[in-house]
């Protein structure tokens, strides 16, 4: 059964302000950013100021609209905007504009619209709908597999599309899982990947291996049971690698030193694991299946860098890693940076004085780096302001979902809060020299019309949710 | 999560307070000082010919740039006054560099001599925002061959959309090997950093020099061309339109590229250029189309030597077969004049006998061998197109057209498929009707004639300091007749020159043994063009040509003598018979001017 509410009392208005504060604040300094004497106008709308007021408006009008229309409405079209979405996106793949190397957008008229931005709504809407759906204790295969579906293939197409800022957004969708009760090897299992990832660029591929085969061996065999079977298995594997190792040139085989530690590590692993499965050794079972995917994992990664990427993708990543220096690039937009929002000291240089934000050095000056804006002409003061704010606005969006009656509610509050929380975290970081350079905008402040509109639609059709949440009996 | 928010804002908090509070380094800007960025421009790779003899170099231009940012009220009247220019013009340019950007440098005043770069340097400190930017020009020691180099422009704005190397004001490639060679020949820019103060001095450099980069200089080229040779081409073809293309058979490396009439590169460079760009493109004899490589001529019967080379490959001619010819009176294609009757292969190459590769053409495409007239055409272009027609060679050549061979698809809509059959196409034997060849074609079908079936794509650079061979220098491209049938080509092509009714006996050359063929492309819109391709020695072929002298009628008169003694030059190094040259150098073949219409 449900209750009539007046939702507009109900509608969360400190959130609404939050909102009104950020965005206001973000348009002043895109003001100051992409200043042009000439053109002093705020309503110039050749200038970004100009454009961002006019995209604004339109966010207020979404506003307005989502306020406008009934709250089941949302889970209603979750599954069909989500399936819409991905046609687009796929749509761009062929046919997008290439904007700064990425292929991300299309133009209609004079507009360019950047879709992957509203993919992170269908992912929330129809990740929130699939979720609220089914029992939360009985994950089984196939519901992994679904879920996997739903933030995968956004993410995958975002990827094709070479925008690796936004495609890496969709990992922030896994907070979701874990708040709503998925086991936490899930995490592991990601958290391992990276450091393998990490790790294969770091060390050479050789030591790698054998570290991690020294680890998983280890483990097997310090155990207080079986004594005799591991030392028999143990001796086996290493005689085995050393017979296997010299033996090649004396039978004049050409492989590699590496192939053989890997193939014969996962010869003897293999070994393990049957012994393990049959007498139950627990240790067995898990030592042997890390090692042999992590094993392959890192040999793939190895051989996908050096046989499948050419040279400049190769670079990028070193560059990201910090293996390789970049003067010229990457680093240099981070020294720029530092230097920008280092010289604003405590009260910053004042509105309009900054000088370091007005060359071309950092390539989106108004987009991605805009928080240099702030703390060169508002100081410390100005840049703990937005993080302070950025922190009650989360803090707050935590709050309400977790007040929520539906499930369906409160996985959207969730999912939405996890790409906020990215978004913030992500391009703060880069932008003070914490985190590598991954062009993402910083909510409600960047430029550009198409992350403003969907992060204000995405946070408004929550705060709609929210206003009903009466509604619902418990 | 809120616990993991509440810290990673605390680690910010922390980090900016050090960047903004406590660290000096980032403060350099504390008293108001800023960067300036100083692009250092690296010398344009040079250009020399095959023997090592400078083409192109270059030469030091100042250009007047300014940052509006940092400009301070100043006295606009003495400036433009060193600068040479007026005080309105100055504004205008002021004006401009605001709406281009009032951060990033723009150009106020392009290529300032060197004297007047001595005077600005010395009263620079007076005009906060401006600075001089050093660049280079080209400069041509000799005013030959621009349509072969090309020519260096300042960028475009759809350049430098496209090209992040570059920012406005820089100058780039636009035509020819410059625009080929671009990144070869421009290197890297540089980049210097330095920290200005308000008065526009430097105060030292950002970080210790850490961020700057030196320019790296460009790229020398070689260009496969002999100076001397393009020269002497150049002055044969004066007042005459047309080109000479010359190629090393053995390597396919151009060793002259003529397209006439011919232009001064020095035009197009500095200042002037602009203006003299609009004249020339004006010029109704188009000196800036490159004719070498991108007019396209029906080869006449030159072509004749393919046709008796398919012929002999598909099996249905050999060199005793002999064909009577009955002079104009022939059919279905007539002979330009009388001869002994019958009359074969290597003697109907030298009298360039219609009928008889009309004959031979008729028994190519009737071969029993193949089931429809489509099958065996498509095996005749296949032989033809294996001489490198109808494709651009690709390799580093601005700007080719590929010629046309017409193929069965053409005819089949044109006449329907069962429409057609020999007699319908019979104008293809000896080249005319659809096919399309360009000067460099010709010259290359020369090139593969003389290597006896195979040919390098021709191109125009040798070499390239510090860089190992290029990839189009070591294809080879056979065609599909066998090296035997050439024999007999190339003796009825000595014949043209040694032969008692050779087309080309008037110009023989003792001392060289040379093979040629003449031709002519029929010009519906006035005189025909007169062609001639021929290469030299005979067994050793150092230089294959093709000459193409518009409006000049019959191929021996013009194009004939011209192909003589640019091989007689190229072997020889000097011109045996001076009345040959006198008379080539004096003809003038330029189509008479149109009476124009005075208005009173
Ligand atoms: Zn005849």
């Amino acid at each position: 059964m449900r209750r009539r509410v007046n939702y507009i009392q109900e509608m969360d208005w400190l959130t609404v302000l939050l909102y009104l504060l950020m965005v206001g604040f973000g348009l002043v300094n895109i003001y100051s950013s992409a200043y042009n004497s000439e053109l002093p106008s705020l309503f110039e709308t050749s200038q970004r100021y100009g454009k961002q007021i006019l995209w604004i408006g339109a966010a207020l009008v979404f506003a307005i609209v989502i306020f406008l229309i009934d709250s089941r409405f949302y889970s209603f079209i979750a599954y069909p905007f989500y399936l819409l979405m991905m046609v687009v996106l796929v749509f761009i793949i062929f046919f997008g504009i290439e904007v700064n190397a990425a292929k991300s957008w299309i133009e209609i008229g004079s507009f360019r619209i950047q879709p992957a931005e509203f993919g992170k709504l269908a992912v929330g809407l129809a990740l929130a709908k699939y979720l609220s759906s089914i029992s939360l204790n009985a994950y089984t295969p196939a519901t992994f597999v679904r879920i996997g579906a739903i933030v995968f293939i956004p993410m995958l197409l975002v990827l094709m599309q070479n925008d690796t800022g936004s495609a890496l957004v969709y990992f922030s969708f896994i907070m979701v899982l874990y708040r709503e009760g998925l086991s936490a090897n899930f995490l592991w299992i990601g958290l391992a990947s990276v450091f393998l990832f990490v790790m294969s660029f770091m060390v050479p591929i050789f030591f790698l291996a054998l570290g991690i085969i020294v680890a998983a061996y280890l483990y097997m065999l310090i155990t207080p049971k079986l004594i005799k079977t591991k030392w028999v298995v143990g001796l086996v594997v290493i005689g085995a690698f050393f017979l296997a190792y010299y033996g090649q040139s004396f039978l004049d085989l050409n492989f590699t030193a590496y192939f053989w530690l890997v193939s014969l590590s996962i010869g003897g692993a293999l070994v393990l694991l049957g012994y393990g499965w049959w007498y139950r050794v627990k240790r067995f079972v898990q030592g042997s299946l890390v090692l042999i995917f992590s094993l392959l994992f890192v040999s793939s990664v190895d051989f996908v860098f050096n046989e499948v990427l050419e040279a400049h993708q190769q670079n990028r990543i070193l560059v990201l890693l910090g293996k390789k220096s970049d003067p010229q690039g990457v680093e240099w937009n981070v020294i720029q940076s530092k230097i920008a929002i280092g010289s604003g000291g405590l009260a910053g240089k004042g509105f309009l004085n900054g000088t370091q934000t007005k060359f071309d050095f950092v390539p989106e000056q108004s987009t991605d780096f805009i928080f240099c804006t702030v703390g060169e002409e508002w100081g410390y003061i100005g840049t703990s302001a937005v993080i302070v704010l950025f922190v009650i606005f989360l803090l707050r969006l935590i709050y309400l979902a977790e007040r929520q009656r539906s499930n369906f509610n409160r996985i959207y509050g969730w999912g939405i809060t996890s790409v906020f929380f990215f978004h913030f975290a992500v391009n703060i970081s880069m932008t003070i020299g914490l985190a590598p350079v991954i062009g993402i905008p910083l909510p409600f402040f960047s430029y550009g019309g198409s992350s403003l509109w969907a992060f204000t639609i995405m946070l408004f059709i929550f705060l709609r949710l929210d206003s009903t949440r009466k509604e619902f009996l418990q | 999560m809120g616990a993991i928010i509440v810290i990673l804002a605390l680690i910010m908090l922390i980090k900016l307070f050090m960047i903004q509070m406590v660290d000096t380094r980032y403060k350099i800007s504390a008293q108001n000082n800023s960067q300036r960025h100083v692009t250092e421009y690296p010398a344009r790779g040079l250009i020399y010919d095959r023997q090592g003899a400078l083409m192109v170099y270059n030469q030091a231009a100042y250009d007047l740039m300014l940052i509006p940012r940092e400009m301070k009220a100043f006295d606009t009247l003495e400036l433009a006054d060193v600068v040479g220019i007026s005080v309105d013009e100055m504004k205008g340019g002021i004006q401009k560099a605001k709406r281009y950007s009032r951060y990033k440098p723009s150009v106020l005043v392009k290529q300032l001599n060197t004297e007047t770069y001595a005077i600005l340097q010395e009263k620079l400190y007076k005009y906060p925002g401006f600075f001089v930017q050093t660049r280079t020009l080209r400069k041509y020691p000799s005013p030959i061959a621009a349509n072969v180099l090309g020519y260096v422009g300042e960028v475009d704005e759809k350049w430098l959309e496209n090209n992040a190397y570059y920012q406005q004001g820089d100058y780039a490639g636009i035509s020819g090997l410059e625009k080929v060679y671009e990144e070869m020949l421009r290197g890297k820019k540089g980049v210097s950093i330095y920290l200005v103060n308000v008065h526009n001095t430097i105060q030292g450099s950002f970080m210790n020099g850490q961020y700057d980069t030196a320019a790296i200089a460009g790229r020398n080229l070689t260009t496969t061309l002999d100076l001397e040779l393009q020269a002497y081409g150049e002055r044969l073809m004066q007042n005459k339109i047309g080109s000479i293309v010359a190629i090393e058979p053995e390597t396919g490396e151009i060793l002259a590229l003529v397209s006439s009439p011919i232009y001064d590169p020095n035009l197009l460079v500095g200042r002037v250029r602009g203006q003299n760009y609009r004249s020339l493109q004006a010029d109704l004899n188009k000196p800036l189309y490159n004719r070498a490589l991108m007019a396209q001529y029906p080869p006449g019967s030159t072509f004749k030597l393919i046709t008796g080379l398919v012929g002999l490959q598909e099996g249905v001619l050999n060199p005793g077969i002999t064909y009577a010819c009955s002079g104009p009176n022939s059919l279905p294609i007539k002979c330009s004049h009388f001869h002994d009757t019958p009359i074969g292969l290597i003697h109907s190459i030298e009298e360039s006998c219609n009928p008889y590769f009309w004959k031979v053409f008729q028994s190519v495409m009737d071969n029993q061998a193949y089931p429809k007239i489509q099958d065996s055409f498509t095996s005749w272009r296949n032989h033809v197109m294996s001489f490198g027609l109808n494709q651009k060679f690709q390799t580093d050549l601005f700007s080719e057209s590929r010629g046309n061979i017409p193929d069965i698809d053409y005819f089949n809509r044109y006449y329907g498929e069962k429409g057609w059959r020999a007699l319908t196409v019979r104008s293809l034997s000896i080249g005319q009707g659809e096919i399309l060849l360009t000067p460099l074609q010709l010259a290359n079908q020369a090139a593969t004639i003389a290597n006896r079936g195979y040919f390098r794509p021709p191109h125009l650079v040798k070499q390239i300091d510090g860089l190992d061979s290029l990839e189009f220098q070591k294809e080879i491209h056979r065609t599909t007749i066998h090296p035997e049938h050439f024999e007999p080509i190339i003796e009825g092509m000595r014949l043209v020159y040694a032969g008692d009714h050779g087309t080309a006996r008037w110009y023989r050359n003792d001392s060289i043994p040379m093979a040629g063929k003449t031709g002519t492309a029929e010009n519906p819109h006035g005189d025909d063009h007169s062609i001639f391709i021929a290469f030299a020695p005979i067994d050793n072929p150092r230089i294959a040509i093709s000459v193409i002298v518009e409006n000049s009628g019959f191929g021996s008169t013009w194009a004939v003598p011209i192909a003589t003694l640019m091989m007689e030059k190229y072997l020889k190094g000097a011109i045996s018979r001076n009345w040959v040259e006198t008379r080539m150098l004096e003809g003038n073949l330029m189509p008479k001017p149109d009476p124009v219409e005075v208005a009173e």
